[in-house]
């Protein structure tokens, strides 16, 4: 039987992950914030063998979602619905879109960790964040090849992890287990890694950096615990 | 596939700001007056298109593109006199028919609006909008522009401006239709909102392989195909700077484009491109950057693949020098254009 996957956000990062997901053999359930009708004629395009749902029948179809969508609306998900849920959060805090919000940026946690904070029954695990849409794109390699590029993975629950993992790897990326879902403060925008598009060695690497930079420090002086420990290093 | 002769050739700046060397740098004014420059030479360069942006920053001077395409109209003879883009989300309707109309009349018909959401935000705050309503005021202003354009008495009524009824709005163009094209960065929704409204599409792919779009301009082409519109000609708009030799642009490009798209990418949390990902743009992506031969056969390259019918180079970006600049657009006019309709009529 056909993985399945669910994705929230029909959008630029939506479609590609959907994509991704496509070929790599899965039934793609996806749904934008309003009707599945709104969003039928781009899926049919752009995904032509994922159906076209509403976010509540995507949720009632798998157990495996990822979160598109902008993080500002992150209040607008039903917790209900995601209950027992693996919830892939590939979200960020994008002021252009999300508005002067400081609390979807604040230092002292990562955006994943309030997302899991308001999703309670759902198991919040943090991905494909760091890419931009069209290098997730692009950079998308089949597994054993060389010169794949890296994708971090943060969460608490280490199951999830590893099955975000194998879904890491099926997209087309290198899974990188990175600890627990605080140490998401790493992957932000503003941190090292954002959008640096790295390889396994490199990624790794670039995550332990995040210290020296000018978030990093103010993590540290809000007391961010993920900075105190240095994570799992 | 399209016609190579037929195939329209643009260029595109925001009023950049030339440096010439570490002290002399370009006040706004001066680049503006550098644009206005080169769009006249591009007219005698025979290039069809000159696209001007607007934006609301230090780091570009043009704020007010229809004012500088007014000046532009009045020296010039035959180049099409394009925004990119006119932010209408934060605009009038009313206003930009009206300015628009007013130019295609200064331009005996040369005026091209281009409109869009726009890359930056900037606009947002400085004429009283909230970000939020980012989706509604395109939506709403788009309707309301596409029935001034009918050139009748408008009644429209919406959330974001006041109503109007009746109201007839002037002057009115000798062609009965301003030419309008909507600019698009990533998202489907906006590629189906302009075929919903029969507009042509430009596709802004200021990154990545531009292969990725061909399911947009399938995704183009089915919605106007659904909601029975006609469809056009896709143009493409992407950054480039050409130079006598590949290693004299590559340098050109990573100092300049490059160097703009770490400025503006640390606003938004990026890391700096590396020279990694700057080469792959170069070679694979959506940086238009080298040697007239280069440069030709990658544009050649990217119009076959998407099907495309025109193509914008944004030129100038990061503080490239006058000269610079320049010689980019006199090897564009010169070499890459008629390279780019022979290799495609070869094929
Ligand atoms: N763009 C990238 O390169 C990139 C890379 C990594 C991560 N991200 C993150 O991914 C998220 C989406 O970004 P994007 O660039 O794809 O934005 P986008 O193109 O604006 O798409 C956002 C999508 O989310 C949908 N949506 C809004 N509220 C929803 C809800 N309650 N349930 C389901 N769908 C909902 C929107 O639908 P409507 O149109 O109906 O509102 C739209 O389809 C953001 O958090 C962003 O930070 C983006």
């Amino acid at each position: 039987m056909a993985k399945k996957i669910g994705i929230l956000g029909a959008g630029k990062l939506g479609t590609v992950l959907g994509q991704l997901a496509l070929k790599a053999g899965y039934q793609v359930y996806i749904a934008g914030s309003g009707s599945a009708e709104k969003i039928a004629l781009t899926t049919e395009i752009l995904l032509p063998e994922a159906q076209a749902l509403t976010a509540k029948e995507v949720l009632a179809k798998t157990d495996t979602v990822i979160l598109a969508l902008p993080l500002g609306k992150y209040k607008s998900l039903s917790v209900e619905q995601l209950a027992g849920k693996l919830v892939i959060d590939a979200m960020n805090y994008w002021w252009e879109v999300d508005g002067q919000r400081p609390e979807l940026t604040d230092v002292s946690s990562s955006s994943s960790e309030l997302v899991q904070n308001y999703l309670k029954k759902s198991v919040v695990i943090k991905a494909f964040n760091h890419m931009g849409y069209h290098d997730l794109y692009d950079e998308a390699k089949p597994k054993g090849q060389n010169n794949r590029k890296a994708i971090a993975i943060v969460g608490d629950n280490k199951d999830a992890v590893q099955k975000v993992a194998v879904i890491v790897d099926d997209f087309g990326f290198d899974p990188l287990d990175e600890g627990s879902l605080m140490q998401g403060i790493r992957m932000e925008p503003g941190s090292p890694v954002f959008g640096a598009n790295l390889k396994y060695n490199e990624l790794k690497e670039r995550l332990l950096s995040f210290e020296t930079t000018k978030r990093g420090a103010a993590a540290k002086k809000a007391g961010n615990p993920a900075v105190k420990l240095g994570g799992k290093f | 596939m399209i016609n190579p002769g037929k195939i329209i050739f643009g260029l595109d700046s925001f009023g950049d700001i030339p440096r010439e060397n570490a002290d002399k740098v370009f006040t706004q004014a001066e680049a503006i007056r550098q644009v206005i420059k080169e769009a006249k030479m591009a007219d005698e360069l025979g290039i069809d298109v000159i696209a001007l942006g607007e934006h609301h920053r230090a780091d570009y001077a043009i704020s007010s593109p229809d004012t500088v395409l007014a000046a532009i109209a009045s020296i010039t003879k035959k180049i099409t006199l394009a925004t990119g883009v006119t932010v209408l989300s934060s605009d009038d309707p009313v206003r930009v028919y009206e300015r628009f109309a007013t130019l295609e009349a200064i331009s005996n018909g040369r005026a091209e609006a281009v409109l869009g959401r726009g890359s930056f935000t900037e606009s947002f705050p400085l004429f009283g909008y909230d970000l939020q309503d980012y989706d509604v005021l395109f939506e709403e202003k788009l309707d309301l522009y596409s029935k001034l354009l009918e050139e009748r008495p408008v009644t429209w009524k919406g959330s974001t401006r006041a109503a109007l009824k009746d109201a007839d709005v002037f002057p009115k163009t000798d062609n009965g239709k301003i030419a309008t094209r909507i600019a698009v960065g990533g998202s489907p929704e906006s590629v189906v909102r302009t075929a919903r409204y029969g507009f042509p599409l430009t596709l802004a792919i200021i990154g990545g392989s531009p292969e990725r779009f061909k399911a947009y301009i399938e995704l183009y082409k089915k919605a106007a195909a659904k909601f029975e519109q006609q469809t056009y000609p896709v143009a493409v708009h992407s950054h480039g700077v050409i130079a006598d030799t590949d290693e004299e642009a590559i340098e050109l490009g990573w100092n300049h484009i490059r160097a703009s798209f770490v400025r503006i990418g640390q606003d938004r949390g990026w890391t700096p491109m590396s020279r990694e990902q700057y080469e792959s743009e170069v070679q694979n992506g959506s940086f238009y950057v080298g040697s007239p031969e280069t440069v030709a056969k990658r544009i050649a390259r990217m119009l076959k693949t998407l099907d495309a019918g025109r193509f914008e180079l944004v030129y100038g970006a990061g503080e490239l020098s006058a000269s610079a600049r320049e010689r980019t657009i006199e090897l564009y006019a010169t070499k890459v254009i008629p390279r780019v309709r022979e290799l495609l009529r070869e094929e």
